[in-house]
């Protein structure tokens, strides 16, 4: 298991630095979301594997598509068919499949050895379910609290401005 | 099968770290710069798993679970911004930015 923490949080430290050095924003994206996927794979590792599945729904998943949703809404117009076309040719999705790839491996290889790994050092997700909803529950409020005022203000700064004109 | 060694679960999660500081500092780019911030709070939140891993205590994965929700409620609050500006700068460039007055 030893080895698959240090394959997958290599895979994270080449996709993050790939990121970086992108040009366009939705490559980097691309290898952005191998980076969360190579961490999730290390939390696995760690025996922490509710956080592990919680990392690919929620940053790989939920905050990712906030992004390129972003990304999608900013090339209205003309450039974007232009963009669009650039952004299809073949070759730039090798890098991120490619390290997708390893760790889709790693995956299989991992789940096949099964229960070893849930042994050594794991926290089972009622361990921290229990936790959660006992010395922390007023941390669980607040976290709700934020995820409103975040939900409140992201729905003020999204309105366009004839929009909010046209409401007035 | 051995357990992952500490050092080695925090040295991934500071390389992460000083990764995504690199991104903040240089990429010009806002959108750039919040995916370096996600890297960041990312690499935090590993830090806490491998000490959840090396104690195992479930307050690791239970801090991990409040950066998820706080990087959310950031990130979705800081998109909406990026609109804004873009809309009003026409331009994602932070330095576009410096002309801002009060």
């Amino acid at each position: 298991m030893n080895f698959a923490f240090y394959i997958s949080g290599a895979v994270a430290v080449i996709a993050t630095l790939l990121m970086l050095t992108r040009v366009n924003v939705v490559h980097a994206l691309l290898y952005l979301i191998v980076s969360l996927l190579a961490v999730a794979v290390v939390f696995y590792t760690l025996g922490a594997p509710f956080a592990a599945a919680l990392e690919v729904i929620v940053y790989a998943g939920a905050i990712m598509v906030l992004f390129i949703f972003v990304v999608m809404m900013l090339n209205l117009g003309d450039r974007a068919a232009a963009m669009e076309r650039q952004w299809l040719t073949p070759g730039i999705w090798r890098g991120p499949a490619v390290l997708a790839v390893v760790l889709i491996l790693e995956m299989v290889y991992l789940l096949r050895s099964d229960a070893a790994i849930l042994s050594t050092g794991a926290v089972d997700p009622q361990a921290v379910a229990i936790a959660l909803f006992g010395p922390y529950l007023i941390c669980v409020e607040l976290a709700s609290m934020l995820l409103l005022a975040g939900l409140v203000g992201a729905y003020h700064l999204g309105f366009h401005k004839a929009e909010r004109r046209a409401r007035a | 099968m051995a357990e992952v060694p500490l050092r080695d679960g925090l040295l991934l999660a500071g390389i992460l770290f000083s990764l995504g500081l690199t991104g903040l500092l240089v990429r010009r780019n806002l959108i750039m710069v919040l995916m370096s911030l996600e890297v960041m709070l990312n690499a935090a939140g590993l830090a806490f798993i491998v000490a959840a891993a090396r104690w195992h205590q479930a307050d690791g994965q239970v801090m991990f679970l409040f950066i998820l929700a706080m990087a959310a409620a950031e990130v979705a609050v800081g998109l909406a911004l990026v609109r804004q500006i873009y809309e009003r700068f026409r331009s994602l460039d932070v330095d576009a930015l410096s002309a801002m007055k009060g």
